[in-house]
């Protein structure tokens, strides 16, 4: 967030001198394809399918045939998957449970590994990458490497911790009362890195003097980091949860490869998903689906985008 | 600085740093405790993959190894196609990354230097289509790329943007180009702008500006981006298991699922598949530790 401040500085500025700068008509049509390819290519992958969701969520459209056989049915979609949709309200207890764990266990504490590794301590460097390791791997990678380690008989816990070999076990990811915490757990594995070297980055960046100020304070450690440090993260902060409530939308690849998200891992997108490519082909549903995301995703993008631009112009 | 303050200071620090030294010690023990924990996963996941089958089913999952050996990599390697896979990771994501670089700094060279009334609104066009959660969009986007119709020679097949390699680099594209934009817009902004006036006056076009002064100029910005997307587009799930139907085509996160049905129990053998396949991102990481660090905290934005 260093460079916002930089460039706020530089706002004022650039804007004075451009202004008075003729662009000849080659200049124009340069700047017309630089940014008309990629407005096009973003506008119609990404913007046209997002009204397009909206769209579609109030029609029964099957897929089949022209978007002309589709008939407008109003809310009715929404209030089918309210009430005669059996996964739904799963999916949404998953999604809320997935955002609360996220938010409240796996952030917190990545914000204490930050915290901590920022006092210079010896080997942090090396901390930090082991940290870090799972962020670099896809959440497809660590389902599979999770599964080996909830693995009924063969897994690391089982065996270390229970008897496999007299079957006496617990199926940590087929119990559909234990599996979302079990999954959680491999989740926040990734979320803690993630969290850790954003927040590192903010500490870094912080003026040393305000911890030394609340030092001189007599104040206690934790006392001074919940009125000194804390506060002074507030862009970092909100970056976090931002992060965090997106990854809970998004949640999708670790529970395919679990099991195809049933059983006690439904979850919204994984709904969406099985109206495309799953047995029950439900365009209108899946589209509901996808328009309950955007609103719940419109919330954190707003507050990001007028964050980020309340920095750089004021 | 007099004489006698130095000895007074060190004396003083080392006194603290006496009087630190059981939280210390403590979060010392901590640290490694909670690290060792975290190479677990993974530690295990690589233990398991130079086992032989033979080894872990006589003498159980946890125990001393009688055997090693990389059968399990062999096995992986053959069974599950992975050099096949692996080529069609880097068909979808050189290209990709190659593309996003470029028009992500395209919209980022103009927003940043010129001042139009569309600037703003441009900014936010790009960047909340990478904030979207995938599945906002992939109803649609999957009827869209069944409808859509190229020639032969551009998709291999078909003639479907679905299920063809330039169907899920255009999607990457369009759906990573925000974040880099929003990165490079605020990177290009720290750039002097009388760098680009001197040329103007030059008479450099704007084209010349771009390739030639601007774009250099960003060459850390733009490795660090490209070692970041590399990871996320290799990473891939969603989009290669919607949008791409025959096994044979899938980049290679997508075909673990393919990895799955055949090897349903042989743990030994998926062990060794993860391993290979997390191995490129995992060695990305640790080549460029530093620019892919600097690349997620100079947006610090990525959802």
């Amino acid at each position: 967030m260093a460079i916002d401040i930089a460039a706020r500085s530089d706002v004022g500025g650039a804007r004075r001198k451009t202004r008075a700068v003729r662009l000849s008509g080659r200049d124009r049509v340069a700047i017309a394809v630089m940014l008309g390819i990629p407005t096009l290519v973003v506008g119609a992958l990404i913007w046209f399918p997002t009204v397009a969701s909206v769209v579609l969520s109030f029609t029964n459209w099957d897929g089949i045939g022209g978007v002309g056989t589709a008939k407008w049915v109003g809310t009715q979609n929404y209030r089918e998957i309210a009430t005669i949709y059996p996964p739904f309200w799963p999916a949404v207890e998953h999604n809320a449970i997935w955002l609360v764990f996220l938010a409240f266990v796996a952030t917190p504490f990545g914000l204490f590994i930050a915290y901590q590794l920022d006092k210079e301590i010896r080997g942090s460097r090396i901390y930090q990458s082991i940290f870090y390791l799972p962020v670099v791997l896809s959440f497809a990678i660590i389902g599979f490497i999770w599964q080996l380690v909830y693995s009924p008989t063969q897994g690391l816990i089982n065996n270390i911790f229970e008897d496999p070999a007299h079957g006496n076990v617990t199926d940590w990811l087929g119990n559909p009362k234990l599996n979302l915490c079990a999954v959680l757990v491999a989740v926040g594995w990734r979320h803690v890195g993630y969290v850790m070297v954003l927040y590192l980055a903010g500490l870094k960046a912080l003026d040393p003097s305000l911890r030394e100020a609340a030092a001189i304070d007599g104040a206690g450690e934790w006392h001074a980091f919940r009125t000194v440090v804390f506060p002074a993260l507030k862009p970092i902060n909100i970056v976090i949860v931002v992060v965090t409530v997106i990854e809970a939308l998004r949640a999708f690849d670790i529970v395919y490869i679990i099991n195809r998200g049933r059983n006690g891992l439904e979850l919204l997108s994984v709904l969406v998903t099985d109206n495309i490519i799953g047995e029950a082909s439900r365009i209108g549903y899946g589209s509901s689906i996808a328009v309950i995301l955007i609103m719940i995703s419109i919330v954190p993008i707003v507050v990001f985008v007028w964050n980020s631009f309340q920095e750089s112009t004021t | 600085m007099t004489s006698a303050a130095i000895p007074a200071r060190t004396r003083a620090a080392a006194r603290r740093r006496r009087a630190v030294s059981v939280p210390r010690v403590a979060l010392h023990a901590f640290l490694a405790f909670t690290a060792l924990l975290w190479l677990a996963p993974v530690g295990w996941a690589v233990f398991t993959s130079f086992r032989p089958y033979s080894d872990t089913a006589e003498h159980g999952y946890v125990s001393i190894p009688h055997a090693l050996s990389l059968v399990n990599y062999k096995n992986a390697w053959t069974q599950g196609q992975i050099p096949l896979h692996f080529w069609n990771s880097m068909i979808v994501t050189i290209p990709a990354i190659v593309l996003i670089l470029l028009f992500a700094s395209s919209v980022a060279f103009v927003v940043s230097r010129f001042s139009f009334w569309f600037n703003v609104p441009m900014l936010i066009f790009f960047m909340a289509a990478n904030l979207l959660p995938q599945q906002v969009i992939i109803t649609p986007l999957y009827e869209l790329y069944l409808r859509i119709n190229l020639p032969g020679w551009m998709t291999g097949g078909n003639g479907l943007l679905y299920d063809s390699f330039l169907g899920l680099i255009a999607i990457n594209v369009a759906f990573q180009t925000g974040f880099c934009t929003f990165v490079l817009a605020n990177y290009m902004k720290t750039i002097p702008s009388s760098l680009g006036e001197a040329a103007r006056v030059d008479g450099a076009g704007v084209v010349r500006q771009f390739f030639g002064i601007i774009l250099p100029l960003c060459k850390p910005a733009l490795a660090a981006l490209a070692a970041l997307e590399f990871t996320w587009i290799y990473n891939d799930f969603l989009w290669a298991v919607v949008l791409m139907s025959s096994g044979d085509k899938r980049p290679i996160t997508s075909s673990l699922t393919n990895l799955q049905g055949t090897f349903f129990t042989d743990n030994n053998l998926i062990s060794a598949a993860s391993v290979l396949v997390a191995l490129p991102t995992v060695l990305v990481f640790l080549a460029l530790q530093r620019q892919f660090i600097n690349g997620l905290t100079l947006g610090a934005n990525k959802g």
